[in-house]
């Protein structure tokens, strides 16, 4: 609105044309093609961070165009101060996962890059569509390219991880399509996102449309039990892979309990907030536990990723505004650190060919730059002050306290378990006693390396030291998902003393607006 | 009862048709082996030119036609079937020429049971009495019988014919059986007649009921719905690929259509009943379907499963339509019916072509494994299957995912959401051996012990129509409003 060139469809498009390109294009220029493309994109996005007007908690940028006329679907694109983050992190980190992969990947070039495009594509597809359906073809659409990702490109046991991945989300999100369906019926039939986060839905069915939300969204963040899925497909995934999963895909979980779970189903999610806190605390102890006995690199950051993600999950469900913000802010710490943590486990790896915290012990001395950056983001990755991941922490764990101080302390222990299998890695890794027969091969980060992880060094040391850009923009839109989840929402006919009709009149009234405003 | 004009130009379409296979017929003896061609493009042309007939009554006047006393009734919902099905058996008789050829079994009267087969299906979509659409359904299934033993030099060729005549004679001779009894109620075969009579004698009728269960045991097995599917494995997997193509869409849509019509138009009055029946039928195919799918090594096998499932989505969509009650009545689940199996049927054409041009050292690839790197070796066929698959298992933005997406609103606006939710747990499970395709494909490398290099045997008319498949599967799958549209406005027959 603020705007009315298509910005968010150029996102789209974008990296969907680069993907097409690729089969027009021999193997050898198919990596600058990827790149030429997710540095556009990028070039395409970062005015978005000024164009955002941080007052107002409406959608921006929006589009609004019917794609399907029985049941009424709209291609409808927005972005808001929760979204405008997680954006912008994606076509950040998406070069970077073309120049991680520009000697690692050696056999069907075309085709990875071609993959890691839709991937861009529909990642931002789901964080800016404001039409529930559209969400869910954006949300499923990345299931084949990110299968073909592990499955082509992976490890050794590449294809146990690989369908393993797509059966997870996929049974979850098949259970998030009947609640979208049964959403609509309930909501006024439309499935504008909107519109749907200002309907009254009975107590009772919010319970279960919580539960087959949960089901999409936990799987994907991943959340306690769910969470297997996780260190095999980080494992077995090529960098690029690894980086996309961790630092986005994760994301859109979250993104979903944020966008979906709280605005729509607010009765519900107070009603589970007890055992969403429970679920969080249990990733955040246990992630980091089974992190402290891993061998593997990868599958160290993996379960770190889960015990972080724990934090995010924890953050949301607390429902309070210092909560929420932490939790925004440490989706985007965690695509950053995480990131970059996965960058350097993919460098070592193409040196030494292990990803075995034993096989790649003293790096210090052979690659001193290298250990620089290592030691950077797995001090961001554990919560130093002046780094990014200590504010959002802090504001989580603030928002829990005001919650419950037993869970703060509880929460506050996984700060000093990531605290001790980090340091505990670098010790080895960069600090071990080198084993002679690796030394003389290891060479020091190239320059291309050095582009890569120096935009996410920068990036962790900005929103340490001044985060204010970040959260001041996310600020309306937090306290706007707060507002719609404090209103009366309970259905008449749950509670029929609660006062009649009068909160859907209002309801009505408000959808009105905000549907007219919004468009 | 003398003949009309106009009923005759009421069934033109037809009669193109079954003229076009008499003639491929006569002139197969006189037709020398290197000519045959001309026999399949002779019955695409008839094709051609039913499908622009039709296409032109839809376009100008979309009226319900009776013709000859109202045992037929050519109506909108009738056209869409018929566009359909001409596409689908044009699509079939063009992916069928260079498979014959090396297959070796490129005989004229091929394309003559094709063709007679298709008039068999037309009179079903069509017709409005009971024997009129057994007529039609045995016209089709005769047809199908000879032309699954085709392969006369392969023993599992003959052994699917077989099972497949006696197990499909004895469903007809139910189907026959629940006819005869409700005419004895009715004292006619007509729909409409039998509509009336059960509204007289009300639905607690025992009688009523059981002719209502024989017919629907007799289209279960046309459907291939469990537990009545028995001959479906052995019959898809031993039959000529292209064959298998065609009755897994077109026998599957015409029966499909000719089922509908029975129970909405001639037994809607015990929707309540049916409804219950179908939704344990169609639950027990999604789960027999898919858990028996898993284990599959031969691909033919494994996608007539596949169509077992499909089917017993249709039947979800189908005891929405029956369920549905209010202003939209079973519109939603209707039309969602006719959307699927169109949808249904170009994907699963997709996936017999490439299945059909796989070739191994002069024998047919059928076996998963045979298809072990052929993302490598032919990148195009592979990303074909892929498309196919991934439509198939229902993921955006192919149109499987928009088949699957009216399907399951249909079932939550009848207030099965529980229904949904368990049908689509299964669908989760069927991306399972839909993906261990993709995962052969592209992840495996081919077998190093086979002794010729699979190849592939195709034709640039093959390669267009294949190239058509993987257009619809995506185009539909971003801009279904045609189809969707089209559907609504057929089914408004029934309103």
């Amino acid at each position: 609105m603020t705007n009315s060139f298509p910005w968010l469809s150029l996102l789209l498009v974008l990296p969907l044309a680069g993907a097409i390109a690729m089969s027009f294009v021999p193997e050898s220029t198919a990596r600058w093609i990827a790149l030429a493309a997710t540095l556009a994109d990028l070039c395409v996005a970062l005015p978005l961070w000024w164009l955002f007007d941080p007052q107002t908690s409406q959608m921006q940028f929006t589009e609004h165009v019917a794609w399907i006329n029985a049941p009424p679907i709209y291609y409808s694109l927005g972005l808001d101060g929760i979204s405008l983050p997680l954006v912008l992190m994606t076509v950040g980190i998406m070069p970077l996962c073309v120049l991680a992969s520009w000697n690692a990947i050696t056999t069907r070039v075309r085709g990875f890059m071609a993959m890691v495009l839709v991937m861009e594509t529909a990642m931002i597809g789901v964080f800016a569509a404001l039409d529930f359906v559209l969400f869910y073809v954006f949300w499923e659409a990345m299931l084949i390219p990110m299968y073909l990702l592990i499955g082509v490109w992976g490890g050794a046991n590449r294809l146990y991880a690989a369908i393993k991945f797509f059966l997870y989300t996929l049974a979850g999100s098949m259970l998030l399509l009947v609640a979208i369906f049964v959403m609509y019926y309930y909501g006024g039939h439309t499935f504008d996102i909107l519109a749907l986060s200002q309907g009254t839905y009975p107590a009772q069915l919010q319970m279960w449309l919580f539960l087959a939300f949960f089901a999409a969204f936990a799987v994907k963040v991943p959340m306690f039990p769910f969470h297997t899925w996780l260190p095999d497909a980080h494992v077995e995934a090529p960098t690029a892979g690894s980086v996309i999963l961790a630092s986005i895909l994760l994301k859109m979980g979250t993104y979903g309990f944020l966008r979906f779970s709280l605005p729509m189903l607010p009765d519900a999610s107070r009603f589970f907030t007890p055992i969403m806190v429970v679920l969080s605390i249990i990733a955040i102890i246990y992630g980091a536990y089974m992190a402290l006995a891993q061998v593997d690199l990868k599958k160290l950051i993996a379960y770190s990723s889960v015990s972080h993600m724990g934090f995010v999950t924890l953050g949301l469900f607390v429902l309070n505004q210092q909560g929420i913000e932490g939790a925004v802010l440490q989706m985007v710490n965690h695509g950053i650190t995480t990131g970059g943590l996965f960058l350097c486990v993919g460098i070592i790896y193409e040196r030494t060919h292990s990803r075995l915290i034993a096989d790649n012990v003293g790096l210090a001395a052979p690659m001193p730059q290298y250990a620089t950056f290592l030691v950077i983001f797995a001090l961001s990755s554990l919560g130093l002050p002046g780094t990014n991941s200590f504010v959002g922490e802090f504001l989580v764990l603030v928002g829990t306290f005001s919650w419950s101080k037993i869970a703060t302390a509880v929460a506050s222990l996984g700060i000093i378990l990531a605290a001790t299998y980090l340091l505990w890695m670098v010790q080895r890794v960069v600090f071990g006693v080198p084993s002679p027969h690796h030394l003389p091969t290891l060479r020091d980060l190239d320059q291309r390396e050095f582009v890569t992880l120096v935009p996410l060094v920068l990036l962790i040391f900005w929103i340490g030291f001044y985060p204010n850009p970040i959260v001041s923009r996310m600020h309306e839109s937090v306290t706007n998902t707060l507002a719609s989840m404090s209103r009366e929402k309970v259905a008449p006919t749950a509670h029929p003393s609660a006062g009649g009709t009068a909160p859907l009149l209002v309801d009505s009234d408000e959808q009105l607006e905000i549907q007219g405003g919004s468009r | 009862m003398s003949l009309y004009g106009t009923d005759l130009l009421a069934l033109l379409p037809e009669l193109i048709v079954v003229v076009t296979a008499c003639v491929v017929i006569a002139l197969d003896p006189i037709t020398p082996a290197s000519r045959r061609d001309l026999l399949a493009w002779l019955s695409v042309g008839a094709l051609a030119l039913c499908l622009g007939l039709t296409g032109w009554q839809i376009s100008v006047e979309n009226v319900r036609v009776s013709a000859f006393s109202d045992l037929v009734a050519i109506d909108a919902y009738a056209r869409f079937w018929k566009i359909l099905l001409y596409s689908v058996t044009g699509v079939t008789i063009v992916l069928s020429l260079p498979y014959l050829k090396a297959e070796r079994i490129h005989l004229g009267e091929y394309y003559g049971f094709i063709l007679l087969a298709l008039s068999g299906m037309l009179v079903m979509v069509s017709a409005v009495d009971l024997l009129t659409i057994y007529l039609g359904t045995e016209l089709m299934s005769i047809s199908l019988y000879v032309m699954t033993g085709l392969n006369r030099s392969k023993p599992r060729s003959l052994e699917a014919s077989a099972k497949y005549f006696v197990l499909g004679a004895f469903s007809s001779g139910i189907l026959l059986y629940g006819i005869s009894l409700l005419y004895g109620l009715a004292g006619s075969t007509k729909l409409a007649s039998i509509a009336g009579a059960i509204g007289t004698r009300g639905t607690d009728d025992p009688l009523v009921l059981i002719a209502t269960i024989l017919i629907a045991v007799g289209f279960s097995f046309k459907l291939a719905a469990v537990p009545f599917h028995m001959w479906t494995p052995d019959v898809y997997q031993g039959a000529p690929t292209s064959i298998t193509a065609f009755m897994a869409v077109a026998s599957k849509a015409a029966s499909f259509a000719a089922f509908i019509r029975v129970f909405v138009e001639g037994l809607g009055g015990l929707k309540a009943d049916w409804s219950i029946l179908f939704l344990i039928i169609s639950i027990l195919t999604l789960v027999l379907g898919n858990v028996v799918a898993i284990v599959q090594t031969n691909i033919k096998r494994m996608l007539a499963y596949s169509s077992i499932v499909h089917a017993g989505y249709v039947l979800v969509g189908f005891v929405a339509a029956g369920r549905g009650d209010g202003a939209s009545g079973g519109t939603p689940g209707l039309a969602s019916v006719m959307i699927y199996l169109a949808i249904y049927s170009f994907m699963t054409l997709g996936a017999f072509a490439v299945i059909g041009m796989l070739r191994k050292g002069g024998m047919e690839g059928e076996e998963i494994e045979d298809f072990a790197g052929l993302a490598k070796r032919q990148p195009l066929a592979a990303f074909l299957m892929l498309v196919f698959m991934a439509s198939l298992a229902g993921i955006p933005p192919t149109a499987g995912f928009i088949a699957k997406f009216y399907v399951f609103m249909a079932a939550v606006e009848a207030g099965l959401a529980w229904l949904a939710a368990v049908a689509l747990i299964f669908a989760a499970v069927s991306a399972y051996y839909y993906m261990r395709v993709v995962m052969v494909m592209y992840m495996r490398d081919p077998n190093p012990s086979s002794v010729a290099p699979p190849g592939l045997v195709t034709s640039p008319a093959l390669s267009f129509v294949l190239a058509c498949a993987v257009a619809g599967v995506i185009l539909f799958g971003l801009f279904p409003n045609p189809l969707v549209s089209f559907a609504l406005q057929s089914v408004l027959t029934f309103k």
